[in-house]
């Protein structure tokens, strides 16, 4: 993309300000967790019991844990393993849904298979599919992204076949193939290209279903081992001391919802903007 | 009409036996000699054996698939190994939280999310419709668990106006159990109302839309009127079929609420399974959960076809 039409992208993608505002919080927490171990006042796993369940003071800010740990220093430091698997995530079934999504929407005598197969796997509850993937195949960081991108690799393969029975039938398509173009060719670079924005927006949505779902299975002791500070687990080894302690389970879960909701305004941002048609659909 | 339902029905049965498939296939992936976990640690080589040779586990793996296909197609879904019983009345035993956490969900979720979606579509672009936009998107942002816990603290602990856990005693009153359903229901139809607002509002978009509502106004009739009579009536179908669909999700997608709140359903059963290496129970509850899904999907397709005569496909 040339500087012009990049600059003229992002002015479209800002006009709603509340979009701009999202990009800006995403932006900062990527950064905080990439930033993490220069940022953060303390370090994630220092101990001094003697500071344990701490309420938010000048020194910390948001309090310290059960072990006297600081609760900002863990969560920025959280934000690595949260985002990072949402990343993943995102990433791994982008590339198997766009995959899969294109075969079946161009190669019809493998359609019915594979939406079939689409069907099996939504017909049980993401987090359901979730925990019993991680059961079986046991329960780490890495299994956690590959249960994740099998359970929203279905969606992604729904929203790229139907672009993609769309835009096999336009006119340049058929041109295309008319002329002797490959199919490889076909596929990559004219129906991909075409249907690029469906993905995209797929892709924001989905980084906040894996941030949420990778926290849930965390809760659950099905996801990564507790002693990673990730969002889930500081809420999952926290929530014995919410009576007391408030702030260990407030400050992560706030973590979660902003950068869930900043991703979700943002990918409602990109829809708007690639395709004005779908706004109706919110 | 017939035979449109008799495809679906085909595709629903092919749907079954590729959830019953994967999950076979994939539990046997999982680490561990099933029978071995069976027997626990005291166990010996000779014990090990032996049972495998009962529960045909030394047999190839394809025709180990045959045999258990035949059974869950005969309404067997095995044995629990921890809880001692077949697992279809370990399901059942836990059916009652379940199915009522789900439809109070749902309520909730379609009282937040059918006047939302519709306040939205008809002042489409004011402030009010951005405001439901942004407060859909925030439930749809807040993890249930984290939520559950906060209402807890507040609620149950500081207020104590309900219960902090549990589901009362197995004797009590109805009602009194039901009571402790309020909480968990209330997170769940929250978090669950985003979902149906979207539709809601794309529903009522398409149908303001329409010649008939144009003719409506033509003819003075109020606008209240109009939105509600007209346009809701016309604009149902979709709605029915997502709160539909939310609900059968609900059976197995409510186990992070369940566990917070201690409640014994299903998914409460799930997570101990799952923690236990339960396998015969993880299996046995994603097969009939997925079914409960199907079936509803099947519910709501035979009504479509029932009560609209252009749906043919």
């Amino acid at each position: 993309m040339n500087p012009i039409s990049a600059s003229l992208f992002l002015r479209r993608l800002f006009r709603r300000r509340l979009v701009l505002f999202a990009f800006v919080v995403l932006a900062l927490i990527i950064l905080l967790a990439i930033l993490a171990p220069l940022v953060a006042p303390y370090s994630p796993t220092g101990m001094r019991v003697i500071n344990r369940l701490k309420p938010p003071s000048t020194l910390h800010w948001f309090g310290t844990d059960e072990f006297g740990r600081d609760v900002l220093s863990r969560i920025i430091h959280g934000g690595r393993a949260s985002l990072g698997i949402g990343m993943a995530v995102v990433v791994t079934s982008m590339l198997a849904g766009t995959t899969l999504g294109l075969v079946a929407g161009y190669f019809r005598s493998l359609d019915a298979l594979i939406m079939r197969g689409v069907d099996a796997m939504m017909s049980l509850p993401d987090i359901l599919l979730a925990i019993f993937l991680v059961a079986v195949l046991g329960a780490s960081a890495g299994n956690v992204v590959l249960a994740l991108a099998i359970v929203y690799t279905p969606r992604v393969v729904r929203v790229v076949r139907g672009s993609t029975l769309v835009v096999r039938e336009l006119p340049f398509v058929e041109a295309a193939r008319t002329l002797g173009v490959s199919t490889w060719q076909i596929l990559t670079r004219h129906i991909l290209l075409n249907v690029a924005s469906p993905i995209l927006v797929q892709a924001t949505f989905i980084f906040a279903y894996a941030i949420l779902a990778e926290a849930g299975l965390s809760f659950l002791g099905a996801g990564v081992p507790p002693e990673t500070p990730t969002w889930g687990t500081m809420i999952a080894s926290g929530q014995q001391f919410a009576d007391r302690a408030i702030w260990v389970v407030l400050f992560p879960g706030l973590a979660i919802v902003l950068s869930a909701l900043s991703l979700q305004l943002l990918g409602d941002g990109l829809r708007d903007m690639l395709d004005p048609k779908l706004r109706k659909a919110l | 009409m017939l035979t449109t339902l008799a495809r679906k029905l085909g595709g629903m049965i092919t749907v079954m036996f590729l959830v019953a498939t994967m999950v076979f296939f994939l539990t046997r992936l999982a680490p561990g000699d099933p029978a071995a976990l069976m027997l626990g640690d005291q166990a010996t080589q000779a014990d090990i054996e032996q049972l495998r040779k009962t529960y045909g586990l030394d047999q190839p793996l394809l025709v180990q698939y045959g045999l258990w296909l035949k059974e869950v197609i005969a309404g067997n879904l095995g044995q629990s190994i921890f809880l001692q019983r077949p697992v279809l009345t370990a399901i059942g035993e836990r059916a009652e939280p379940t199915f009522f956490l789900a439809l109070f969900s749902i309520l909730i979720a379609s009282l937040i999310g059918i006047p939302a979606g519709i306040i939205s579509a008809v002042w489409r672009g004011g402030r009010s419709d951005q405001a439901v936009s942004a407060g859909a998107m925030l439930a749809a942002s807040i993890p249930s668990f984290w939520l559950g816990l906060l209402f807890i603290q507040f609620f149950s602990v500081t207020l104590g106006w309900f219960p902090v856990a549990g589901y009362g005693d197995p004797g009590a009153p109805l009602a009194q159990r039901l009571y402790h359903l309020i909480l968990p229901a209330t997170v769940l139809g929250i978090v669950n109302s985003a979902l149906i607002t979207r539709f809601t509002r794309a529903s009522m978009l398409d149908v303001l839309s329409e010649d008939f509502v144009r003719t409506a106004r033509a003819k003075g009739l109020s606008e209240s009127r109009i939105v509600l009579r007209h346009a809701l009536g016309n604009a149902l179908v979709p709605i029915i079929t997502v709160v539909g669909l939310t609900a059968a999700l609900l059976v197995g997608g409510a186990i992070i609420t369940e566990t917070v709140f201690g409640l014994p359903g299903i998914g409460n059963l799930v997570v101990s399974a799952v923690l236990r290496r339960d396998y015969p129970v993880i299996q046995g509850a994603l097969i009939v959960i997925a079914g409960i899904y199907v079936m509803i999907n099947f519910a709501i397709d035979v009504i479509y076809t029932l009560v609209d005569p252009r749906v043919k496909t």
